[in-house]
């Protein structure tokens, strides 16, 4: 390798650390967003510097986009509250520990990144292996879904608690109602026609994404982070209302990719004798059965925790 | 040829290179969001434009130089989309129209 590339990839890393300094020392809650987002959109082109082509685009869609606009969010709810009073300051003792705190985690980290045994401990040639058993074509997909699929499996509970957690804040009055503002936007504007222009042709890339992740870079997060972004776009542009959160087809569409995931999780026993072990003849219509629901779950979930809490009530 | 071709890749990323900083330099001078936005745009649709433009003239077969036109079609339809977005909140009145 030539060091031209070698310098691309130090000024690289010097423009993460320095946005990642810039994000913690930034005073404003939104420009510290910001930075964050901009830090999460670097990270990207990292895991790209480093061949991680699945990871790349996570980083991108779900590290970056959906934690930035939920972030987004909440700065924008914490306004009112920026100043605070100057009893709330916290004290020098409490101060010093944390940078201590945080002294001692980095250092630790740090410790344990240069003391890692060369070569690093691998799976990854089991992994290479035995991933004829699951057909899928691409390993990293064959961890999330067939080696590691309890892990994957708990995501997608994690999200459906945050979605309940989101929920929970709206006050009684508007309980089961409509998340967020009713947008509207001049039928005959700009807004409307691009918003109508850009969906159909980000809901085919996001089931794209999603499709090609069993033999390529790709998977249901990404492609579910596609759809969820192209659904907040129509709403926001105001060609459809947010549903009310009472609706019995959304939540069934918010547990049907877990319920359908555990189901066939339980089917294992009997089939494999094992929890999420998958018969090897049909492995991948299992996967493929499990990854439908849990895409349109996730998507579905991502849309309705950045579209927030019920706060208009049912009419 | 192919001389001639790295040549014209040269100068047409350069000059996209040259968007990007102009773009980034009105984003931080201009006085209000719309402006600011329009700058920001200029980027997106010249810079990354003439950067595709550039690297078409190294041929990689039909199919990807495509995929660039693509990718840049792609990105100047999100981006005009959610210009639109910001504009719509930074416009006196904001969201609530």
């Amino acid at each position: 390798m030539t060091d031209r590339p070698l310098a691309l990839d130090i000024g690289l890393a010097f423009l993460v650390l320095g946005v990642a300094v810039w994000t913690i020392a930034a005073r404003d809650t939104f420009a510290a967003v910001v930075g964050f987002v901009a830090f999460g959109l670097l990270l990207t082109l990292v895991w790209a510097r480093l061949a991680a082509p699945d990871v790349a685009p996570t980083e991108a869609a779900i590290g970056s986009g959906v934690t930035g606009g939920l972030l987004l969010g909440a700065s924008t709810r914490l306004h009112g509250t920026q100043t605070p009073a100057p009893g709330e300051k916290p004290g020098a003792i409490l101060r010093l520990a944390a940078a201590a705190l945080c002294t001692v985690v980095s250092a630790g980290l740090a410790a344990i990144v240069l003391l890692l045994p060369e070569p690093a401990p691998t799976l990854a040639p089991q992994a290479a292996t035995n991933i004829s058993a699951t057909g899928l074509g691409n390993p990293v997909t064959a961890v999330l879904m067939a080696y590691r699929a309890i892990d994957t499996l708990l995501e997608t509970v994690v999200l459906l608690l945050a979605l309940v957690g989101v929920w929970s804040l709206a006050p009684d009055r508007v309980w089961g109602g409509f998340p967020g503002p009713r947008h509207h936007a001049d039928p005959d504007g700009l807004l409307p026609f691009m918003a109508q222009l850009l969906v159909p042709v980000g809901l085919l890339v996001g089931i794209y994404i999603f499709w090609v992740g069993s033999v390529a870079p790709g998977g249901e997060f990404q492609g579910a982070t596609i759809l969820a972004a192209m659904w907040v776009l129509a709403m926001m542009a105001g060609l459809v209302d947010a549903p009310a959160v009472s609706r019995r087809w959304l939540r069934l569409l918010l547990v049907a990719g877990p319920a359908v995931f555990f189901a066939i999780g339980l089917a294992g026993f009997a089939m494999a004798g094992a929890f999420l072990a998958y018969p090897e003849a049909y492995a991948k219509l299992l996967i493929v059965t499990i990854e439908v629901p849990v895409t349109l779950s996730i998507a579905t979930m991502l849309a309705l925790l950045v579209a927030g809490p019920p706060e208009r009530a049912l009419r | 040829m192919s001389l001639a071709l790295d040549v014209l890749t040269i100068v047409a990323v350069s000059a996209g290179a040259f968007f990007f900083l102009a773009g980034t330099v009105g984003l931080l001078r201009f006085p209000d969001a719309l402006s600011r936005l329009h700058a920001l745009t200029k980027a997106d649709n010249l810079g990354l434009g003439l950067v595709v433009l550039g690297l078409l003239f190294q041929p990689e077969g039909l199919f990807a130089g495509l995929k660039l036109i693509t990718v840049w079609l792609l990105t100047l339809l999100a981006g005009a989309t959610v210009t639109q977005l910001i504009a719509r909140t930074a416009r006196p009145g904001g969201a609530q129209e």
